[in-house]
Order: C-alpha cells, then sequence, then structure tokens
C-alpha cells in the first residue's frame, strides 16, 4: 500500500504528483466561479460580450476618431483596438480575479488539503472562458466589416498560449503576495489600470518611437498584443521581433519565478490566512 | 508493533505569536516597507520582542492500528486541531513525522465548499472533487448521497433555499461516501437533529466496521464514549493519557478538576490578547461565604477577580460566565444580556455574577469567565473553577430531577395547563 510521509518540507515531493491527482479540480473551480458569476449577474453572460464591446467603442472614438492616431494597414480601427482587447481584457481580469481567489477561498484553504496552486489557476480559466466569448464577437466584428486576416492567423494560439503563460505568470506572483500583505489587494486595481494605458491597447504599438519601442517592449504585454494584431491584421510591417521574444523571456521567468515563490508561501498560507 | 495505518514520531508544530497584531499571521505591505526601512537603519537590531514561540503540539508520538476507531480530546488550546490539520496536510509540522498507509479525508467541518448559489446537484460535485474524489466517483456515488442526504426533492434547487439542516445533511452525505481508509472528523455531530445524528453515528460506525480507521475530535465526549474504542487525550501539545476510552474520559475529567483548583494566573489554556487576565474564581453564598457545594434553587455569587497589565481603566466592558461540563455549555451569564448600561472596570478588581435560584441539577460543572474590552477579547477560559451542585429545592415542590434522567441538567421553572383549561401550578415562584 501507498505510504505518505508528513515531514517538515517533506510535502513539496508529493506535490507535482497531487497536482495530477487533483486535475479535475481545476476545472471544477472554474466552472464554480463561471456558474456563480453569470447567476449573480442579472444579465448573465451577455457581461462577458458588453463589456469589450463598450470599451472598444470608446478606444476607437478616442484614439481613432479624435486623436486621429494611425491603424495598421487597411484596418478599421475598431478592429485594431479589438485585437488587443482580446488578450488585455483576459489579461487584466486574470490579474484581478486570481489575485483574490484564496483570500475568497479561505474555507477551503483552512479547512482541506489539495494544492494550493490550483485556486489562482482556475481562476485564470474562468477568464479563459471569458476570451473565448469575446472572441466570437471578433469574428462578428470581421464579418461586419468583410475583413479576412491573412496566413499569420496559424500562429494566433501561439499567442493565445502566451498570454495564459503570463496571466498564470503574474497572477501567481499577485495571489501569493495578497495572502502574505493583505493591503496588496488595494496595489492590483492600480496595476491594472496602470497597466491599460502603458499598453498599446487603444493604439498600434507603432505609432511609439523607434528608439523607444525596445524600452516599451519591457512590458511583457507588449508582445503579446503585438502578436495577436500581426496574427489578425494585415499590417504592411513585419512581427517586431525583439518585443515578441522579450515577452516570451519575460514570461517564461515570471511563470517560473511564479511557482517558486508562490511554493514557498504557500506552506504558510494556511496558518497565516 | 508493525501493523499500523497512522504513526506520528515526535511531532511538534510551532506558531509564532504576534503580539502586536492581535492574533492575525499576515502582515500589511506598509509594515513591512516600514520595517525594512527601520532595519535599513538600525541593523544592529535585537530579536523583535513582539513575537514569541508557542508549540501547539509537543513531541506527540501515537499509533493507530487499521479498523480503530480513536477519539482525541482535550481542552481547548490542547493542539487538537492542529494535529488533524497535519494529519489532513493542510500544515505542514515543524519537527517530527507522520507515516499514512492510505488514501486521508478529512471532514475538518461540514459543508466546505459548498456555495450558495449553486444547486444541490453542482454542489456535489463541486465539494466531492474537492474533497478529493473524482467525476466519475461521483457519478457512481450520485444516487446514494441523495438518498442519504433525503433531498431528491430539491436537488436542482439552489443551496441557498436549503434549511441548514438540509445543508449539513448534503454535506455530511458527500463526505461520508468518500471511502477513504483513513476518515478524520472534527465535530461534524454537534449540528443535525437527534435522527440525523443517530444516522451519521451508524454510517461512522459502518466505516469502522469495514476495517477503515476513523480519528474522532470532539468536545461531545458522550459521542466519543459511544463511538470510540479508544481515546487520546492531549493537554498543551502533548499526550497525557492514551487508552480505553472510558479511562481517558475519567483522566480528562480529573485534570479539569485538578486545572481548576489551580492557580489562575499559572493556566496557559487560554484564549485572548491577555492585556487583562482573570486571577481568581470564588462561589459564594448569599453571605459572600465561599462554599464547596451549592444547592438548585439556592442563590451562587461567582466573583470574579481580574488584573490588567496596564493601569488604565477598562472601557466599554463584557463581561461573561459559562456555565458548562462535559463538553457542554449549560447557560451564559453576560453583562450585555441583561443591561444596557456602558460598563468601565477599574485596572484591578473583582465583578460579581449573581445568581437568585441556581438552575443547575445535581452535578460536577465549570466556571468558563470571558472578558472583552472595547470589542476585543482579552482573557476567556473554559474551566476556571469547579462547581459542585446537590439536588435542592428547586421547584418548591421538594422533588429533585430524576436521577435516571441522564445527570447534569438545566433546570427551568415551568407550568402545565389540562385541556379542560384548570390551570395546574406547578411552581410556586415566579411564573416564567
Amino acid at each position: 500500500m501507498d505510504e505518505l510521509i508528513i515531514e517538515a518540507g517533506r510535502i513539496e515531493r508529493q506535490y507535482w504528483a497531487d497536482l495530477w491527482r487533483y486535475r479535475e479540480l481545476f476545472y471544477f473551480l472554474a466552472w464554480r466561479d463561471f456558474l456563480v458569476r453569470y447567476k449573480q449577474t442579472v444579465i448573465g453572460i451577455a457581461w462577458a460580450l458588453l463589456r469589450p464591446l463598450l470599451v472598444m467603442l470608446v478606444f476607437t472614438v478616442i484614439f481613432g476618431r479624435i486623436a486621429r492616431l494611425p491603424s495598421e494597414g487597411a484596418a478599421p480601427y475598431s478592429v485594431l483596438v479589438f485585437a488587443a482587447m482580446l488578450p488585455w481584457q483576459f489579461f487584466a481580469s486574470s490579474l484581478t480575479e486570481s489575485s483574490n481567489s484564496l483570500i475568497s477561498n479561505v474555507s477551503l484553504v483552512s479547512k482541506i488539503y489539495f494544492p494550493r496552486l490550483i485556486v489562482p489557476a482556475s481562476s485564470v480559466i474562468t477568464c479563459f472562458v471569458d476570451f473565448l466569448i469575446s472572441f466570437a464577437i471578433l469574428l462578428v466584428l470581421l464579418a461586419w466589416y468583410r475583413y479576412l486576416p491573412n496566413w499569420h492567423v496559424v500562429f494566433l494560439p501561439a499567442f493565445v498560449v502566451l498570454a495564459f503563460a503570463l496571466s498564470i505568470g503574474v497572477g501567481l506572483w499577485l495571489c501569493a503576495l495578497n495572502v502574505k500583505y493583505r493591503d496588496f489587494r488595494y496595489v492590483v486595481p492600480f496595476i491594472v489600470q496602470f497597466g491599460l494605458y502603458v499598453s498599446p491597447v487603444g493604439f498600434s504599438s507603432t505609432v511609439v518611437p523607434p528608439k523607444w519601442r525596445f524600452v516599451y517592449s519591457l512590458n511583457p504585454i507588449v508582445g503579446v498584443i503585438d502578436g495577436f494584431r500581426w496574427t489578425l491584421i494585415r499590417g504592411e510591417g513585419a512581427l517586431y521581433w525583439p518585443s515578441i521574444s522579450l515577452s516570451i523571456g519575460l514570461t517564461a521567468v515570471l511563470c517560473l519565478a511564479g511557482v517558486w515563490y508562490f511554493r514557498k508561501t504557500e506552506r504558510r498560507f494556511a496558518d497565516i490566512i | 508493533m508493525s501493523n499500523w495505518i497512522i504513526e506520528t514520531e515526535n511531532l511538534g508544530k510551532k506558531y509564532r505569536l504576534l503580539h502586536s497584531g492581535a492574533g492575525r499571521g499576515y502582515v500589511t505591505l506598509r509594515e513591512a516597507v516600514v520595517y525594512g526601512f527601520k532595519g535599513l537603519f538600525q541593523p544592529s537590531r535585537s530579536q523583535n520582542p513582539a513575537s514569541e514561540d508557542f508549540w501547539a503540539l509537543n513531541d506527540l508520538s501515537f499509533q493507530v492500528e487499521p479498523g480503530e476507531t480513536v477519539g482525541i480530546i482535550g481542552r481547548n488550546g490542547a493542539g487538537k486541531s492542529t494535529l488533524l490539520k497535519i494529519l489532513s496536510r493542510i500544515t505542514e509540522p515543524t519537527v517530527g513525522r507522520v507515516r499514512l498507509k492510505g488514501r486521508v479525508s478529512s471532514l475538518l467541518e461540514v459543508g466546505t465548499g459548498f456555495h450558495p448559489e449553486l444547486t444541490g446537484r453542482e454542489n456535489i460535485y463541486l465539494n466531492g472533487t474537492v474533497l478529493g474524489m473524482t467525476k466519475r466517483e461521483v457519478d457512481r456515488k450520485f444516487d446514494a448521497i441523495v438518498d442519504f442526504a433525503g433531498v431528491q426533492k430539491f436537488i436542482d434547487t439552489p443551496v441557498k433555499h436549503f434549511s441548514s439542516g438540509m445543508q449539513v445533511r448534503l454535506a455530511f452525505a458527500v463526505a461520508a461516501h468518500l471511502e477513504p481508509e483513513i476518515l478524520i472528523i472534527d465535530e461534524v455531530l454537534a449540528v443535525g437533529d437527534a435522527v440525523f445524528q443517530k444516522k451519521c453515528l451508524g454510517k461512522m460506525q459502518d466505516v469502522a466496521a469495514d476495517g477503515r480507521t476513523v480519528l474522532f475530535v470532539s468536545h461531545d465526549l458522550a459521542a466519543v464514549e459511544k463511538l470510540c474504542s479508544r481515546a487520546i487525550l492531549l493537554d498543551s501539545g502533548r499526550c497525557l493519557t492514551d487508552g480505553p476510552t472510558a479511562q481517558t474520559i475519567a483522566q480528562y475529567q480529573a485534570s479539569t478538576v485538578q486545572a481548576a483548583s489551580l492557580d489562575l494566573a499559572t493556566r496557559t489554556d487560554r484564549r485572548g490578547a491577555g492585556l487583562v487576565r482573570f486571577t481568581r474564581i470564588q462561589t459564594l453564598d448569599e453571605n459572600c461565604r465561599e462554599q464547596g457545594v451549592f444547592l438548585s434553587g439556592k442563590p451562587l455569587r461567582v466573583r470574579m477577580h481580574y488584573r490588567a497589565t496596564g493601569s488604565k481603566p477598562l472601557e466599554n466592558c463584557r463581561v461573561s460566565l459559562t456555565f458548562n461540563g462535559w463538553g457542554k455549555i449549560y447557560f451564559v451569564a453576560s453583562t450585555e444580556l441583561v443591561s444596557d448600561d456602558r460598563l468601565d472596570l477599574s485596572p484591578e478588581g473583582f465583578i460579581d455574577c449573581m445568581i437568585d435560584e441556581l438552575p443547575l441539577s445535581l452535578g460536577t460543572y465549570y466556571l468558563g469567565p470571558f472578558i472583552e474590552v472595547n470589542g476585543d477579547v482579552q482573557d476567556w477560559l473554559d474551566s476556571a473553577a469547579t462547581l459542585q451542585v446537590d439536588d435542592g429545592n428547586f421547584y418548591g415542590t421538594g422533588r429533585d430531577y430524576p436521577k435516571g434522567g441522564g445527570g447534569a441538567t438545566v433546570l427551568v421553572k415551568h407550568r402545565w395547563q389540562l385541556p379542560a383549561a384548570s390551570s395546574l401550578e406547578v411552581s410556586k415562584g415566579r411564573a416564567f
């Protein structure tokens, strides 16, 4: 029979096996969050459609019409905005949801054992479902403008994976910090709001002067957004590789460090939460 | 002996108590930043005096054989919950180790993970997976779970519309169908109606009869006695007694009496911030003389002596006293229950709780004092003193509570009215 040994520091070795054993919990927690969210709001699932649409509308008017910033290629400005809204909205809501996830599941964390990593990860999965719903709007938008992406579109899944990994990486950090420092939750909305303006959501990153482009790409979401636009919009410009590779590198670092930091603080969660 | 399923060796768990943080474990970012800056300029600061180590479990070793049902008893703060948390892997031990041969499921609180907005069906799946079942297992046991809980009609209704009894039944039903080799249960039987409690006890006996191992932690000594063949008594994180249930319970009661006679100031099994401590509890008769035994129906005055660490008056206090025994609270007397006036106390002194007619039958009871200053609990003990009660003339009829009726109980004055509307005054005292 399997023998389990519990010792200080020993649980570490069990962890990854347990993550696999509890794999269904990823799905069930995400499913719960999703059900609850849409049961609690009056307009239900329409909320997932309405939010990105409204933001797109506002950004198109402000940046496209009033500020008259250029689009990429012949793409309608609203498509340009929406192609960036998709990953940004996913990233931003992942950060918000996962940073609060452990705190709002206190009763689970302090009463039952399971790998805690599942909690923030499944809130990212919940946000991913929203992402898929918003993606349907993009298809409608493309049909409306009779605008077809070129062959670049086959690389879209790769950038979706990159957005997912980045969301998990940053989400783990914020989640662990939020348990440890309880006033950290005031910082998260600021990060999200600030991020919206420093990221190329309402405008194309080609409007950034070339000498600043590299520095600008230190924001890891820039590469993701550039990638989404490159795959969805028939622009003349080639892919700006420095921003993509920086984004991939930063995502990898954030993910690994995020898992490391989360694991490090996790053993004390039940004691301090 | 190698035939064990649970083995602990020198198990210990250390917590750090922060005196400044009023018991919370986390820090705020602001504190961390300020503290970090201070550290930069005072690199040679000494050990933080605002914290102190506390061993919730200390050098605990025991073995459990497969199929045993072991009760774990002890006063609050004895380390029961910490032990269960370690066994169910919610928290890590600081030293020592545990070896488990088999799957562990813990029922630290039924209904964990229930979401009020979701339906009964959805919650069964969610709760099942949270407790470690696979979806396939839940599929297979779904009907049995619904059947056991007796909620067939409401299975697609959101749980928030369930009565609390139904929620508990459903939660226990899910947990009872886990089929682990080792089942850890903490205080589940404190809820639900008598019929359901009986059903739960039956289910737990089935689990044990199946050759599975049950660890049962409870304040309810009667339930432990009914269910467990063996019991372990914990005190200050150590194992005090380990043996047949009856023997352990006897030892527990003896130790409670002993603890109650100790100097209160040296007791450590207390909760609260500690700015005020109870120092002595006296039981006095109507002439303010100390007495050993009190009669039902006679006046009782409990004098609670306390001392604050500071010299400022204690503002906005709440002082309570519980009368308890056998893991049950019989009744509570509390300052805010009977008065709207704000209570301010001098930093040292005593406060008397007066009961005109002691409503307890023959037995031994424990007095648990509690004090709160400005909303913060300062001191709280479960058994600071014993109270010996002998049957007296409570009802004014000269008759006592029947001995066969289960022993210690609360007496309530009451009247009867016959169908013919001729009222029969049983009590000559004030009618309730």
